[in-house]
């Protein structure tokens, strides 16, 4: 019980007519008679923020008050987008509301841009409020550095050349784009220099507008520039899918950093080619979210954060945890991966708050698809432990990757899809 | 509901105030986690590891196994909520030693070890069957990135 004083030193939030309204479900008040034992604020309403909510209020049974600030008001999945800019989905069958998941665990929400986060004194300011915290999680993804690019900054320039590389309305702005352009045309895209999120996705992308291509526009390119000398992920099998399935369409290009951009004239240079598209799309280089960095959670000379994977709290700032794509590991920046830190941080919190240990051993395994038409998808899929030694999540034996594209793994897709929005949302 | 929208609310400090004291008094007087049997779960390392473990399966199989979507002709993204411990024991020792076909499972089945197997078949047995449905889209509004 010694601990019960830190867990209630804190502040409060007081609403202007309505005291407790920030109590939302029926589980919420019915917990609301004991005074919580701490509240852990989270900033960022992905994969790992919804996620970590979530399993923070089962697993506490309640007994932690969970804030999510969070700007958008709806979730919209990375998983699945490159299905858009092929046409075989909506990005209305990727969107969805954060109602059930609220109303189901007692979230509490703030529909809310954070601008800083004091440490010392366990706040972040809003862009319009304050709250306070006893542990804070920082989910916000990536940020997009246009130091290299900086003609691409712009509103008006990324109207003219989406990254669509955060689904939403650049996504939808990237397929009409396509759906206008002339057979006949050139798509150019590339891909950053790694590590950036969803290692797959590019190739993925590539193999989406290529098979958009083939089947309504066949006399159509796709051609891939790639900052890094080799496909990343899933190596064998996309070169295969690019020479065969593609051949004649998609024409990939390995060490070929884009360096200049004309927008005007959606004109791309790189050390070796200066290339005019009909269509551009450049995925910025990437680096953790922008709220990581003001909050000083990474380094100078390295963009991502560092953690102590057993807890994933910052190795910069105390009481401070950051998961998802922000976080610095030599593991792939995925969905599915971002799910599992949250879990394993959430389990770690619940245990901080009760005096307790955290796992000093986690496991978790990572399921990754990627389309190569609108039906065939293919996988890699791993486990993951805790390496004492190296105080990191390595690799386990025995993961691995399809023999080959086929429609039953995108069947299974679907079903990997549908699982994680409603663990992850309801 | 929709989301607290922050011009409704202002944020006070209550720092040294009398209210906070109250609180504070009030609270030492109050079990810190509900229940005995609630703090003792908590405290249970291989609990915690196993229910970490079983939730990273949810991507696939739901949230404690109760797939939201089982691929009806090969029983993929099966539910594991209920399913019998040794049902869960066999296939996944087949996937893992190569005796039971596979599509994905040979790739987890492999990197678990023997009793992480028998520890989650045991956790998914405890896991109460809900029937489940995937979760309604939306159309995207005009405000969103």
């Amino acid at each position: 019980m010694s601990n019960a004083n830190q867990f209630n030193r804190r502040d409060f939030i007081k609403f202007a007519g309505a005291a407790g309204a920030l109590v939302v479900s029926k589980s919420g008040f019915a917990r609301a008679t004991k005074p919580p034992i701490g509240r852990v604020v989270v900033i960022g309403g992905g994969y790992a923020g919804a996620t970590v909510a979530k399993y923070l209020r089962l697993w506490s049974l309640g007994s932690i008050e969970v804030v999510v600030v969070e700007p958008n008001s709806q979730f919209v999945s990375c998983p699945l987008s490159n299905l858009v800019l092929g046409g075989s989905k909506s990005i209305n069958d990727l969107t969805f509301g954060y109602d059930a998941l609220k109303s189901n665990h007692g979230i509490k929400w703030v529909q809310d841009t954070v601008t800083a986060i004091d440490a010392s004194a366990k706040k972040v300011t809003m862009l319009r409020g304050e709250l306070s915290y006893d542990r804070l999680v920082v989910a916000p993804g990536v940020d997009f550095n246009y130091d290299s690019l900086p003609m691409l900054v712009s509103v008006e320039a990324q109207q003219q050349i989406p990254h669509a590389w955060k689904a939403g309305w650049q996504t939808v702005s990237l397929r009409k784009q396509l759906e206008a352009m002339p057979d006949g045309g050139v798509f150019v895209m590339n891909v950053p220099k790694a590590p950036y999120r969803c290692p797959p996705g590019p190739y993925e992308r590539a193999c989406q507008v290529a098979s958009y291509f083939k089947a309504h526009k066949p006399k159509s390119k796709v051609i891939v520039l790639d900052a890094n000398s080799e496909i990343i992920s899933k190596k064998g099998l996309f070169t295969k899918v690019f020479n065969e399935t593609y051949a004649g369409i998609v024409d990939y290009r390995p060490d070929n950093a884009i360096t200049n951009v004309d927008v005007a004239t959606k004109t791309v240079s790189t050390d070796f080619d200066k290339i005019k598209a009909d269509v551009l799309n450049v995925i910025p280089p990437q680096r953790a979210g922008k709220i990581a960095q003001i909050a000083n959670l990474t380094e100078k000379d390295y963009p991502w954060c560092d953690i102590n994977f057993l807890t994933y709290e910052s190795k910069l700032v105390p009481n401070v945890h950051v998961l998802g794509d922000s976080v610095a590991a030599g593991l792939p920046k995925s969905a599915h991966m971002a799910t599992n830190q949250a879990k394993v941080c959430a389990n770690a919190i619940v245990q901080l708050f009760a005096g307790q240990a955290p796992d000093p051993a986690p496991v978790f395994a990572n399921t990754c698809y990627s389309y190569v038409t609108d039906k065939s998808a293919m996988h890699v899929a791993n486990v993951y432990r805790y390496d004492e030694g190296k105080k990191i999540m390595v690799s386990a034996e025995g993961g691995g990757v399809s023999i080959s594209p086929s429609e039953k793994e995108g069947a299974y897709a679907v079903a990997w899809a549908q699982n994680i929005w409603a663990d992850t949302l309801t | 509901m929709k989301p607290i929208n922050n011009t409704y609310f202002k944020i006070a400090w209550f720092k040294n105030s009398a209210s906070l004291a109250l609180l504070l008094t009030t609270s030492v007087c109050m079990p810190l986690i509900g229940n005995a049997a609630e703090v003792s779960a908590f405290s249970d390392v291989q609990n915690i590891h196993i229910r970490q473990l079983a939730a990273s399966c949810a991507a696939c199989h739901g949230t404690q196994g109760n797939s939201v979507a089982v691929i009806g002709d090969d029983g993929a993204n099966a539910v594991l909520a209920g399913m019998a411990p040794a049902e869960f024991t066999e296939k996944m020792l087949g996937f893992k030693d190569g005796s039971r076909k596979a599509t994905v499972m040979h790739h987890h089945a492999k990197g678990l070890t023997v009793d992480e197997i028998n520890q989650l078949a045991v956790h998914f047995s405890q896991q109460k069957r809900v029937v489940t449905t995937a979760l309604k889209s939306q159309i995207l509004k005009a405000d969103h990135e």
